[in-house]
């Protein structure tokens, strides 16, 4: 068995899988599948200083070989996630984990961060300004490098653990949003977020999803977020967790050959709860077919190319 | 086997109705069925598509065998109706809450169309029990019309379709009052205005479940929330997909 642990900013890690925020709820669910402590830490679901219950029904939509949702970023609020969601996920999880933070303004990002940093389970923020599915915050923060800098900024002051920001692959240039938040002083970079899309009702004409748009994750989106991944982790220093589409211990490798330190996986656990564990499994089956004793051999591999 | 997951066996695949079709599964996974109106939600294949899951309703079960039934409108039921029996299905097994088995004096199953199904086990179950049972069926069509005759081995079954083809034409309200069904408590299941209908006539004593799309089925994703009087959101697929008829907001 090769030695996966990873060490990352915030997060001592058994190994380098994570679930995605927005797939895994706040853990706990997938607790009546299996043991959730052999996953290396996880992302919570986004979560906003006040309860929002997200956009209208539908919210779900198939493509080829993925998912279109637009669920609006529905949660309980920080408080409530704090009270309620946290001391569920603790009874049955004894790790640190990620928070998943998102606003509809650029205070709210910051006093949400504020207040979930300082609960002694959260490891590391992961910052989302790169949901397309909300009207205000999220995205717009995620495609204006001056903006994500500024909140960046922000946020490093008054967190209490390692700030990540989530990119979005939603924009021109995402090396020039990588640089601009690495010098703001984030801790790292999760990537990507999904890739907005639509589906047509073929007999109406209509957009199937009620907010019409939607972001698209799955295998479908894995070479794109591959790709950027790539070309990120080699414009930064600070380490990138890279996700998008992988569902299986070769997408998980692969993606760390790319260049990301450790991986998250999303759309795969709602099909498959027991994907993570499974990931888990084939890694370390992939490593030792390579001969190779520790996963920090493979991180960024592809680099030399 | 793994928690609330197994591979079933296709025992049988039965056309009941236009584009309906009844399918038997065994394995002993069955046993994570825990009570009538809980779902599966079924991998239709081991390829990248379709890519998600398939909620699907139970009608039956014992120890080791359940039976679901399906309408093809699209890809994954078109691909479903054609597999072959003795191939095995991926399923996640007992998902939601289910109907709450009481001990009335009498109720009325009201199903609509494929939300039929779900409300057999429960019938069979409440009548066993000594309660009377009243079954109150609608479809669009005769051609589109099944389970009468399941319904009638427990309960007296009137059946409402919308172009008056069979039974009364009309819906199940129509059926309801005209025939002058009188119960202590309904269950229902089938097309949301259906049973936003039901909740605006009989807002007290009821059980309602409802359909939605999912992406996971087991309460990860929030793709299937609603709104409801009791909670700020409930999840369709765990803490549905029965709700109280006295927590339902129309339209919610």
């Amino acid at each position: 068995m090769a030695n996966l642990q990873v060490n990352l900013p915030g997060l001592n890690m058994k190994n380098p899988v994570i679930p995605a925020s927005g797939t895994f709820g706040f853990g706990y669910e997938f607790s009546k599948f299996y043991d959730i402590n052999v996953l290396g830490s996880m992302m919570l679901k986004g979560t906003t200083l006040e309860a929002r219950f997200g956009n209208p029904l539908p919210r779900i939509a198939e493509g080829p070989s993925g998912m279109l949702n637009a669920i609006g970023l529905q949660n309980p609020g920080v408080y409530a996630v704090m009270e309620k969601e946290l001391v569920q996920l603790s009874k049955v999880y004894d790790d640190k984990v990620i928070a998943n933070v998102a606003g509809s303004c650029f205070e709210d990002y910051v006093e949400c961060a504020k207040i979930i940093s300082r609960h002694p389970m959260i490891g590391a923020l992961e910052i989302n300004i790169s949901c397309p599915n909300v009207k205000a915050g999220g995205i717009q923060f995620g495609t204006d490098p001056q903006m994500a800098a500024t909140l960046t900024k922000a946020i490093k002051e008054v967190s209490q653990v390692p700030v990540y920001i989530k990119l979005s692959p939603n924009v021109t240039d995402i090396v020039a949003m990588a640089k601009a938040i690495e010098e703001a002083g984030a801790d790292g970079i999760t990537m990507i977020n999904t890739l907005i899309g639509m589906r047509f009702d073929l007999k109406t004409g209509k957009p199937i999803i009620a907010n019409k748009t939607g972001g698209y994750s799955g295998p479908a989106i894995f070479p794109v977020a591959l790709r950027m991944v790539y070309q990120v982790s080699q414009a930064v220093s600070i380490p990138v967790i890279g996700m998008g589409g992988i569902s299986s211990g070769a997408d998980a490798i692969e993606m760390m050959m790319a260049g990301a330190s450790a991986v998250a996986v999303g759309c795969q656990n709602l099909v498959d709860p027991y994907a993570c564990p499974t990931i888990i499994e084939e890694m370390n089956q992939i490593l030792d077919d390579m001969g190779i004793e520790n996963i920090q051999d493979i991180v960024k591999k592809s680099h030399q190319y | 086997m793994k928690n609330y997951q197994d591979e079933l066996v296709i025992k049988s695949i039965t056309n009941i109705a236009k584009d309906v079709y009844e399918m038997v599964l065994v394995g002993p996974g069955v046993k994570y069925i825990s009570a009538p109106g809980q779902f599966i939600n079924m991998k239709i294949n081991n390829s990248l598509q379709p890519y998600l899951r398939r909620p699907m309703s139970i009608s039956d079960y014992d120890d080791n065998s359940l039976t679901t039934v399906f309408k093809v409108v699209g890809q994954g039921t078109e691909i479903l109706k054609n597999k072959e029996i003795g191939s095995t299905i991926d399923c996640l097994i007992g998902l939601g809450n289910g109907f709450s088995i009481q001990d009335l004096a009498s109720v009325v199953l009201i199903g609509g169309g494929l939300g039929t199904p779900p409300l057999y086990k429960l019938g069979k179950e409440l009548a066993s029990m000594g309660v009377k049972v009243t079954t109150v069926l609608g479809f669009a069509s005769k051609e589109d019309v099944f389970y009468v005759d399941k319904f009638k081995e427990f309960s007296k079954v009137y059946i409402a379709t919308n172009d008056g083809t069979m039974g009364q034409k009309g819906n199940v309200l129509d059926v309801i009052k005209h025939e002058n069904i009188t119960f202590d408590y309904y269950y229902t299941c089938g097309p949301e205005r259906m049973l936003d209908a039901l909740v605006e006539a009989y807002p007290d004593f009821g059980e309602l479940s409802f359909e939605a799309r999912m992406g996971c089925g087991f309460g990860a994703c929030m793709g299937c929330s609603c709104k409801t009087k009791t909670s700020p959101y409930k999840r369709i697929c765990v803490e549905g997909p029965v709700l109280l008829a006295k927590e339902v907001i129309v339209n919610g």
